[in-house]
């Protein structure tokens, strides 16, 4: 039952390793495992190469909610921006089933196919608005900027798709042509998800969307991110430190440490019956 | 349709030097469709950890879960893999919590027909279905465009069961589902189960009042006992030690 056929993953993700630093004899020759048990964080204790990703290996389903947890420094924010295609891993391969059927490694298209990946096939809602917003363009014009780079010529449509936008991410139209630096933190991430989601792309990737929002504003928040899954039908990788976000909105989570997963499993079952020492302890922490 | 055999589970505390915490142990009883297995026995026996494993919210230590899917084929639902596992549970089988989740801003009304509309039912079509069964539980009109989280135990309750009926599993797991309701809504939710086990459905239930015992459940799996022990359809002498 339930083909379990390769092009019914949106995203594969194979033996992602991201290192600050040349390595050394030492930590190169050192296998995931090794690392892992090491339990002395991701840094090379004798070269001090910083490993923030070292061998992740991901599946993810078209439609699913993949949710990603751990602490501030275990990887996650390194494995969103490898995903988006924004810094180069020292290691492992990528594939989508919306490129090439899925053959193709993205991590090694060219320049201009990988601007096409960016641009059609993914979606990316960063942590930090800075890094997704031109905050002295409007609303608008960031959200129709994107169209553009998609190759929209037609002012009448952006001008109709922008404004729809917005409108279903609950900006208020009076707002439209106002930049977002003069807007809340809640306002700036739902022009980040207009944004986000203006080409369609069967992917969206989004890196802490709720944190250091007031708690009622992240709740409107998550209520959103849950509707333009159902709406847009689109696949995602939700990446929180916390817990409780990842419980509402993901289908299955992996949980990272020290640069790699430690532990995945259905949602529910990570939260009610964590099997690893780590994912025990985080979930003790959010009942407390 | 469901076949659980020697089924253990037990916790392993890392964050307490690895100490073991048994949940149950060696379970096994068989449930046919359009039956009600209840499980009984005292509080903190194990009786919700079984239904979370078979739901696989816990992970079985030891045994098999073997349950026949629409499909015609056998799945064993304590080794089988996270999508076919989120698979069946979209599909067809169900499971009320004792405790309701409630999700914040999702209104009464969607938290029906959001269900519905994914299994590919036209949006008027989902209302209608919905409506009826909000009327039939005494949920009132008032009520429909409403954020739950604001509502009473019993409402609440209501419709966590509600939003697991109404799609019509084909295998449902009930902890406690009749616990805070009093009785003239005790007895009209009583009979949409008894609906659609008359459909067809399995199920397996945990209940802590003898009336919904009694009228409910077929067999029962006593954890004291250890064997699971047949029974006739409300019977109450039957069903009840
Ligand atoms: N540009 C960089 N140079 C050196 N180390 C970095 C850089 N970016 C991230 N790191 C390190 O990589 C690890 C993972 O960081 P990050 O992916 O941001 O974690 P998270 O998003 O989970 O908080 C951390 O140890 C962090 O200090
Ligand atoms: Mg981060
Ligand atoms: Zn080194």
């Amino acid at each position: 039952m339930d083909p379990v056929g390769e092009e019914r993953f949106a995203l594969r993700l194979e033996h992602l390793t991201v290192r600050y630093g040349d390595g050394c004899a030492l930590c190169l020759a050192e296998r995931a495992q090794a690392a892992r048990a090491r339990q002395s964080g991701n840094r090379c204790p004798r070269c001090g190469t910083v490993w923030a990703a070292r061998d992740v290996s991901l599946k993810v389903r078209e439609g699913e909610i993949l949710g990603v947890v751990g602490e501030s420094g275990s990887g996650k924010s390194t494995l969103t921006q490898a995903l988006y295609l924004d810094i180069d891993p020292a290691g492992g391969a990528y594939y989508l089933s919306s490129y090439e059927r899925g053959e193709r490694d993205v991590f090694t298209v060219s320049p201009q196919q990988r601007k096409y990946v960016r641009g059609q096939l993914l979606g990316m809602v960063y942590q930090n608005p800075h890094l997704g917003l031109r905050m002295r363009f409007s609303a608008s014009a960031n959200v129709a900027e994107k169209l553009l780079a998609a190759g929209s010529r037609h002012v009448g449509f952006m001008m109709e798709r922008t404004n729809a936008l917005l409108a279903h991410m609950e900006v208020p139209v009076s707002r439209v042509k106002e930049p977002p630096r003069y807007f809340s933190g809640g306002m700036q991430q739902r022009v980040q998800i207009a944004k986000a989601v203006a080409n369609n792309p069967p992917v969206l990737l989004l890196d802490e969307v709720t944190t250091g929002l007031d708690l009622s504003v992240q709740a409107r928040v998550l209520d959103l991110v849950k509707s333009v899954q159902r709406d847009f039908g689109v696949t995602m990788i939700v990446v929180s430190h916390d817990l409780a976000v990842v419980r509402m909105l993901a289908d299955r989570t992996v949980v990272m440490l020290n640069g790699q997963i430690v532990e995945e499993g259905i949602t529910d079952q990570i939260m009610e019956d964590p099997q690893h020492v780590y994912t025990q302890t985080l979930v003790n922490s959010l009942l407390l | 349709m469901l076949s659980v055999e020697k089924l253990s589970k037990e916790f392993i505390i890392h964050t307490r030097r690895g100490i073991r915490i048994p949940g149950f142990a060696n379970v096994s009883f068989e449930v046919t469709a359009g039956s009600l297995l209840a499980v009984t026995g005292p509080s903190g026996i194990g009786k919700s950890s079984l239904l979370k494993c078979i739901y696989r919210t816990y992970l079985p230590t030891e045994g098999r879960i073997l349950y026949e899917a629409q499909n015609g084929e056998t799945v064993d639902l304590a080794a089988a893999g996270d999508w076919e596992v989120l698979a069946l549970r979209r599909s067809e089988i169900g499971y009320v919590s004792q405790f309701f989740h409630v999700m914040p801003r999702v209104s009464m009304m969607d938290i029906l027909t959001e269900p519905l509309t994914a299994r590919g039912l036209e949006k008027e079509e989902a209302r209608e279905r919905a409506a009826r069964m909000l009327s039939r539980a005494g949920l009132g009109q008032t009520l429909w465009e409403m954020y739950p989280a604001t509502f009473s135990g019993g409402e609440k309750q209501r419709l966590n069961i509600l939003r697991a009926i109404i799609t019509k599993p084909r295998f449902l797991l009930l902890d406690e589902p009749t616990a805070s309701l009093d009785s003239g809504y005790k007895s009209r939710i009583m009979d949409m189960i008894l609906e659609l086990k008359g459909e067809g459905t399995a199920m397996i239930g945990v209940f802590h009042d003898r009336d919904a015992l009694a009228v409910l459940s077929d067999a029962r799996y006593d954890f004291e006992g250890q064997q699971p022990l047949g029974g006739v359809t409300g019977a109450l002498g039957e069903c009840i030690r």
